[in-house]
């Protein structure tokens, strides 16, 4: 069992409120996510979770066990650290009997148990060389050996793959996410790339500056955000931002900026009738911009000017001036556009955001 | 041009670096000379005859002889290699769990508890070893080893503490936290972990320790009266100078041979003693 229930979690550093209130519970064999920008509190999170740091205020409890007087040892848990943290004097073998041998283990369990791990992750012929010897994926793969011979109640992970190169990353990230699959144990993971938070996650948890944002599957994140900072987080490129005044004309709805009047779509100005007259935000992703000759006749349009084209062979980014704005567009690869062409382009009408223009909340 | 980079490495590189090492050298190729040289050649003036001070054709042995036979320096050998090791030793102990305490725990004062410690590196001997023979009387330590091994760590604990705190430092604090959560306790991430990574800079405090003990004069001068208590720089200099009378062949020799053991510890450690002075650890 691995249930991790955070109950009102705050965290001063001196005078510095680096984590406010946070509230989550994680089911057991749950892979969740913390993401947000640096300094947002997440590996602060996870580092009282972890027994790290103490907790100023609030209690975190393992399987119904409030922890928070527990020592790291005594929570259960195995860590992989951001630069892997590996015992520089020791062999792989040593660095992952370790922890092992200091609960007194037998050896030939120890052994079992370093064989198994080294087994799943492809590193048995890796035993007996020492760190120093290893390419950064060997050693990420160490630092997870060493954590699985623990058969933890929960896995922590302090942006594991942050240090290794592009290429490398993705390939990690399936392994992991396969790992997860086969071991079945909860997993907290913390990062700053929102892809990793997709692809990786059950449930993804977005913070800023110590709040917690929203919690919600991949998907849920995606096409609801709660607010503009969700929105503008998950996703890439970002969602396109536009600050614009609901105006009401002939019956209907229509928000207009400097570069662009567009009607609102019945969804989306039921939303909207008490805030005529006001300013809000509108959100709308760049993959539901389209060429307006090749929409519906029904989608809100404008003109924008084409600034820069970036092919990148499967989709093609526009980045656009609207009015006295930027917009990017991911269009199909098959569209014929050059810098400086005059566009029309259209809004998939069930794919609108709007936001409170003070609280950035989502309407 | 080729021609003139073979120059401009010549003159700004070999030519400088031969003059340096000449120097460096030098002393110790004159205490070799001087002390293989018979009397006859090194007590006649300068504008004699056949006179050259670079070198000798009839070397002996006689001065060498005369440093282990009629004098005590294998027991000053003795005495000083004793005493700094012992003194190294507590030394080290002392340093390395300061070091860790201060560069690791929290406690209020820790940073400047470590600029004190540190400060009384700079008090001078010279103005501390009449109140330390007031303490070595009382205590009836005079003319034992014991003087100098109680006495050599008040400048050598500072010292050690200050290169371990930085060397700690240098340790991330990921790997202690590792262990931490593994199941160590403190004291074994201590023990096992944190120690073993800084080993380079345990040796690099050692092997400096070492040299001031050995070195050290005016304590050992002070502290130590009769002639088998002695240690070498001490007894080379009161025994081999009577009076105005120099014995320039024992004195190079006794010098010569009490600056080898330093010579070959350092020779044996130099890269763990550099890599120790910068600190650096990675992985």
């Amino acid at each position: 069992m691995g249930q991790v229930v955070l109950k009102g979690i705050n965290k001063f550093f001196d005078a510095v409120h680096a984590v406010k209130d946070v509230n989550l519970q994680i089911r057991d064999k749950e892979f969740v996510v913390f993401v947000g920008p640096s300094g947002c509190g997440k590996t602060t999170t996870l580092r009282m979770i972890a027994g790290l740091e103490t907790i100023s205020s609030g209690d975190i409890s393992i399987d119904g066990n409030v922890v928070n007087e527990l020592a790291p040892m005594d929570r259960d848990i195995a860590m992989v650290f951001q630069n892997y943290a590996l015992y520089p004097h020791m062999s792989v073998y040593d660095n992952m009997a370790f922890g092992l041998k200091m609960r007194k283990f037998e050896k030939p369990e120890i052994d079992k148990r370093v064989l198994e791990a080294a087994d799943i992750l492809g590193i048995g012929e890796l035993l007996k060389r020492r760190p120093r010897q290893l390419s950064g994926g060997q050693r990420q793969r160490v630092a997870l050996g060493r954590a699985i011979v623990r058969h933890p109640r929960v896995f922590l992970f302090d942006e594991p793959l942050s240090n290794l190169d592009a290429k490398l990353r993705v390939q990690m990230r399936v392994e992991l996410k396969k790992l997860h699959q086969r071991l079945g144990t909860t997993a907290i993971y913390v990062t700053h790339d929102q892809v990793e938070a997709m692809t990786l996650g059950d449930r993804v948890v977005v913070m800023k500056d110590g709040v917690v944002q929203q919690v919600g599957e991949p998907l849920e994140l995606y096409n609801q955000p709660a607010n503009r900072f969700v929105a503008g987080f998950i996703g890439s490129p970002a969602m396109n931002f536009a600050a614009v005044t609901v105006i009401e004309a002939n019956g209907s709805l229509f928000a207009e900026n400097s570069g662009l009047r567009i009607m609102l779509p019945d969804e989306t100005a039921q939303r909207l009738r008490s805030h005529v007259g006001r300013l809000v935000t509108l959100g709308v992703r760049p993959e539901d911009l389209i060429v307006a000759d090749t929409a519906d006749p029904d989608h809100p349009c404008f003109d924008a000017v084409v600034e820069v084209v970036e092919q990148l062979g499967s989709e093609i980014l526009l980045d656009m001036k609207v009015g006295e704005g930027v917009m990017v567009a991911s269009v199909e690869p098959t569209v014929r556009v050059k810098v400086r062409d005059k566009l029309r382009v259209a809004i998939r009408p069930s794919r609108l955001h709007v936001f409170d223009a003070k609280t950035e909340a989502a309407i | 041009m080729i021609e003139g980079a073979r120059w401009r490495t010549w003159v700004f590189f070999y030519v400088p670096m031969v003059l340096f090492l000449l120097f460096l050298l030098f002393p110790f190729y004159w205490m070799v000379i001087t002390s293989v040289r018979p009397d006859g050649e090194l007590y006649r003036p300068w504008n004699s005859v056949n006179y050259n001070p670079f070198w000798t054709w009839k070397p002996t042995w006689d001065h060498v002889r005369y440093l282990f036979e009629e004098t005590l320096f294998a027991s000053w050998l003795w005495n000083t290699t004793f005493i700094a090791l012992a003194s190294t030793a507590i030394s080290l102990v002392c340093g390395v769990f300061a070091g860790y305490a201060l560069s690791r725990l929290n406690f209020p004062f820790a940073g400047s508890l470590g600029t004190g410690i540190f400060i009384t590196y700079l008090v001078p001997q010279t103005l501390l070893f009449i109140p330390l023979a007031e303490i070595i009387r009382n205590y009836r330590l005079g003319d034992t080893p014991w003087s100098l091994i109680l006495t050599y760590p008040t400048f050598l604990i500072p010292f050690c503490t200050w290169l371990m705190m930085g060397y700690f430092k240098a340790v991330p604090k990921e790997l202690e936290e590792c262990a931490r959560i593994d199941g160590a306790s403190r004291w074994q991430a201590m023990l096992y972990i944190v120690i073993p990574v800084a080993i380079p800079g345990i040796l690099s405090a050692g092997i400096f320790a070492f040299t001031l003990s050995w070195n050290e004069f005016i304590y050992a001068l002070v502290f130590l009266s009769s002639p088998e208590q002695k240690t070498v720089p001490v007894g080379v200099t009161s025994e081999l100078i009577r009076g105005d009378v120099f014995y320039w062949g024992p004195l190079m020799a006794g010098a010569l041979l009490g600056s080898i053991p330093v010579a070959i510890a350092y020779s044996f450690f130099v890269e763990h003693y550099v890599a120790g002075l910068t600190g650096s650890v990675k992985g």
